[in-house]
């Protein structure tokens, strides 16, 4: 039948067809039953349709068949009501089996905080080790078909979350504005990151590689661009990394420095580009009714200190994010400074990134 | 030429012309509304598919910008459930219910000329969304917060859309109850009556139980928006989860209103073309209302990645296999029917016999998707987007397309085009097929739903499945063209075009009088479906 036939086709294609090749042992143990299943349901299909097509085909009118006037068949009715429960004990049994062990997120080796955000993912290794955010690294000229599109198009960003093979990885899931959901299917992971709750899982990953996943639950109109990049490195390579990650922090954090204009323009265009442009448009115009505009806006174009204080804490309510959490001291001081010099906006001033870490105190 | 004219005998004065049509009472009057009605809807949120489909031909945002695209998404969903799926059904329910048991009409002619009425100016309202600031509303049918609670003026104006749309269904539902239960023709006992009755019956009641669910809990969104409530909002104590809870406590048992009536259509169908009466007609009035007790104690099975306790999961991963055991008697019964038949096949029997195929692929996947761990890979994937057409289009709105090509010689009083309806079956079968079963393994190989651009290699399939939604959309201005082509004429029809047909409505003459039944009609002393 068609079925088959579009499966075949796909998998001759180089399509895929199945799940991805699991990278946990729950990702396999999930991978098996879901081939369990399926070869029930093939059986079953069998069963039903071999029968209804050879009646489709032998009782025909347009063969003289004659309709018989049987109705009913007690014996049979129950055969077919107790002979599907238990094929579904069967399968309850070992699905059972695998949600315990889903659950089981105790003896963890580190535990890492997974924060959604309207668009992007933000990590935060909770023992002793980094915090940073998460984004699409894909530029807007690929999506906007202005450029080819990479070999990850959609599926990549600026700083994937690293963690240590042979090790059992807690996660812990939160959100600070929509409900997102963190899913990578190599690794069998997919739990809902909910805001104002904490929710947890866990994988354990044992061969070295990249795991690519994506956000799956509606969370706006950036839903498509918020993307998952799990590199699993021996725990050796995962201590340097981390040691890496502690001296840029502390570069960061040392930002006595003064920035000319041009300096931060440049740099909050990046900032810009990754962080605000899908709800107020690379061009600033905003999408009516929904995202307001920063051309020309009243924020954008008023004081600086009322504008600081919107990004640095958001607007409640509306999609409008605290950033201060989430950016850089350089980054928001940044963006600021661009979005204040740039499209129609002439404010000609600028902010230091001094002026953003006298916020924190 | 107006009913007045082709049936001399009813000379009662009605109105012509617009007037007619707003102040009709009469239950095909009505009927026939709520048919057009649905039909609009379909093509309109059909065409809204189209657009979907446009964007996702390619990877790359083509057409569509991403804030657009999810309100397309929102629309189609919310459109063809509410617009399309459920109006039909009651659109047959009016028609075909008082005929099928002997009734002269509907209990509450007046109430039931509001319950349609209600309906355009609900569709008024969710059209126009589109036009307000910010555009129609894009959260998903699903409406979930916070993500509702972020939106413009058009999330309250579909608010507004879901109470009248729910005052509208339980109106109509409180009508088909009491027509059930009080205007039997005499003899026709609970256990006589077609099954199509008996699952518009029990799909009453399952409206009456959750629509009032619904209602609440977008008015809870309502006022979290407006009026400073925090039901789903964790910084006031509320809990977003709390919605999904509550919304799919309508929502499950929601899917079985769209269904049980398809349950009913295809018990109709496949008696009539096989020649043979229905196997197991008192198991197969059990299974619906099983089905229906079971719809209310499954919600959470659209929920296991929120996050629920090991206890919570596996209730509900049994309770939802356990559907599929009354599920699967409904199979065994139509090809049991089937089995030793004289069976022919008009258009109205393949699309039945499609569904009966198809459907089942759709509970396949079904069985697929309780199983929580793989539940937990494909939950918001393309195999749920697969899974839930294969239910809906192949389960709900093919088996409308029966229906339709069904009693047509009935209401029109003229055959369709059989060449016409059997292109639209083969066009729709096939298209149906190549637009969706790829979607399984797009679902499978990591592809999100509701998501307007995708990565590469996710292009083929995407391709495939816009390609066979292109045919699909064409092939229904076919259905369009032979309804209108059958209402206008056509062969004469005669009183029982189907000689295997066996229920009421077929001893009356075709078209059916304007009004039938007026004296209870005596019943055979052959039940019109023995049990023993």
């Amino acid at each position: 039948m068609i079925a088959p036939t579009l499966g075949a086709l796909g998998a001759m294609a180089g399509l895929a067809i199945n799940l991805p090749p699991p990278a946990t042992g729950i990702a396999t143990e999930i991978y098996e039953l879901h081939t369990l299943v399926l070869w029930i349901c093939a059986g079953i299909f069998v069963v039903v349709f071999v029968p209804m097509f050879y009646a489709l085909w032998r009782h025909r009118k347009a063969r003289g068949h004659v309709a018989a006037g049987f109705h009913g068949n007690t014996r049979l009715e129950v055969v077919w009501t107790v002979i599907p429960m238990l094929i579904l004990v069967g399968m309850a049994w070992p699905a059972t089996r695998v949600v315990l062990a889903m659950k089981n997120v105790g003896g963890s080796d580190l535990t890492i905080k997974v924060t959604g955000h309207q668009w992007k993912w933000e990590y935060e290794y909770l023992d002793d080790g980094p915090r940073f955010v998460s984004n699409l690294a894909t530029p807007r000229e690929q999506i906007d078909n202005g450029q080819p599109k990479s070999d990850h198009y959609l599926l990549e960003v600026d700083k994937p979350l690293v963690v240590p093979t042979g090790r059992k990885v807690r996660l812990v899931f939160t959100a600070t504005d929509v409900i997102h959901s963190w899913w990578v299917p190599a690794i069998g992971v997919k739990q809902d990151a909910i805001p104002g709750f904490i929710r947890e899982a866990w994988f354990q990953v044992d061969q070295a590689g990249v795991f690519r996943g994506q956000c799956a639950e509606l969370c706006g109109v950036g839903h498509a661009f918020m993307p998952i990049v799990v590199e699993a490195v021996p725990p050796e390579r995962f201590a340097a990394w981390k040691t890496e990650q502690a001296t840029a922090t502390a570069i960061a954090a040392a930002a006595g420095k003064e920035f000319s204009l041009a300096e931060l323009k440049t740099r909050g265009e990046q900032v810009y580009t990754t962080n605000c442009a899908v709800c107020h448009q690379p061009t600033g115009v905003g999408i009516a009714g929904t995202f307001p505009p920063l051309d020309r806006s009243p924020v954008a174009t008023g004081a600086k200190a009322a504008h600081l204080d919107r990004v640095f804490h958001g607007k409640p309510g509306t999609a409008m994010q605290a950033f201060g959490p989430q950016l850089s001291d350089l980054d928001i001081a940044a963006v600021i400074t661009y979005e204040r010099n740039s499209w129609h906006n002439q404010a000609g001033d600028q902010l230091q990134p001094a002026e953003v870490a006298a916020l924190r105190k | 030429m107006d009913a007045a004219t082709l049936h001399p005998v009813h000379h009662e004065a009605h109105e012509t012309g617009v007037m007619r049509w707003l102040t009709t009472t009469n239950h095909k009057d009505i009927g026939t509304l709520y048919l057009w009605f649905s039909l609009a809807m379909f093509l309109f949120a059909g065409s809204l598919a189209m657009l979907i489909r446009a964007e996702l031909f390619q990877p790359g945002l083509q057409f569509l910008q991403p804030a657009v695209f999810n309100q397309l998404t929102a629309m189609h969903g919310l459109l063809m459930i509410f617009g399309a799926i459920m109006p039909a059904f009651v659109g047959f329910a009016n028609w075909q219910v008082p005929l099928m048991i002997g009734a002269p009409d509907m209990a509450f002619p007046r109430l039931n000329n509001w319950s349609f009425w209600l309906l355009p100016a609900a569709a008024c309202l969710l059209l126009a969304s589109f036009f307000v600031p910010g555009g129609a509303m894009a959260a998903g049918w699903t409406l979930y917060p916070p993500l509702f609670i972020q939106g413009g003026i058009a999330y309250d104006m579909t608010i507004l859309a879901i109470h009248i749309l729910g005052i509208s269904s339980i109106l109509g539902a409180i009508n088909i109850i009491t027509t059930i239960l009080n205007l039997r023709a005499p003899g026709m006992t609970l256990m006589k009556m077609p099954l199509f009755v008996w699952t518009w019956l029990i799909t009453a009641f399952l409206l009456v139980a959750v629509m009032p669910i619904l209602a609440s809990v977008v008015t809870m969104l309502l006022t979290d928006r407006h009026f400073g409530t925090h039901f789903f909002d964790a910084a006031g104590g509320g809990d977003p989860v709390m919605f999904q809870h509550i919304f799919w406590f309508f929502g499950h048992p929601e899917v079985y209103i769209m269904i049980l009536p398809a349950f009913g259509i295809v018990s109709t169908i496949i008696p009539t073309f096989a020649r043979k009466p229905l196997f197991g007609y008192v198991s197969m009035v059990y299974a619906v209302a099983s089905i229906a007790i079971l719809s209310f104690m499954v919600w959470a099975h659209h929920m296991f990645t929120t996050g629920m306790p090991a206890a919570g999961q596996l209730f509900f991963m049994y309770s939802t296999m356990l559907i599929a055991v009354p599920t699967g008697v409904k199979v065994f019964n139509w090809v049991a029917t089937l089995w030793r038949g004289s069976i022919s096949f008009e258009t109205p029997m393949l699309f039945a016999l499609a569904v009966v195929f198809l459907f089942t692929i759709g509970g396949f996947s079904g069985l697929v998707l309780a199983m929580v761990p793989v539940d937990i890979q494909l939950q918001d994937t393309y195999y749920v987007v697969a899974h839930f057409h294969y239910v809906l289009f192949s389960g709900a709105a093919m088996s409308i397309m029966a229906a339709i090509y069904y009693w047509l010689p009935k209401w029109t009083g003229h055959m369709y085009d059989e060449r016409l309806g059997k292109l639209h079956f083969w066009l729709t079968t096939i298209a149906f097929n190549i637009t969706f079963f790829p979607m399984h393994f797009l679902g499978l190989a990591g592809m999100p739903r509701r998501i307007p651009d995708y990565a590469l290699q996710f292009a083929g399939f995407n391709m495939m499945a816009s390609i066979g939604a292109f045919v699909l959309g064409a092939s229904q201005l076919i259905f369009l063209y032979t309804v209108v082509k059958c209402i206008r004429g056509g062969a004469p029809a005669g009183d029982k075009p189907w000689d295997g047909a066996t229920t009421l409505e077929w001893t009356l003459p075709s078209p059916a009088p304007y009004h039938s039944f007026a004296t209870p009609p005596v019943l055979d002393e052959e039940p019109v479906h023995d049990h023993t």
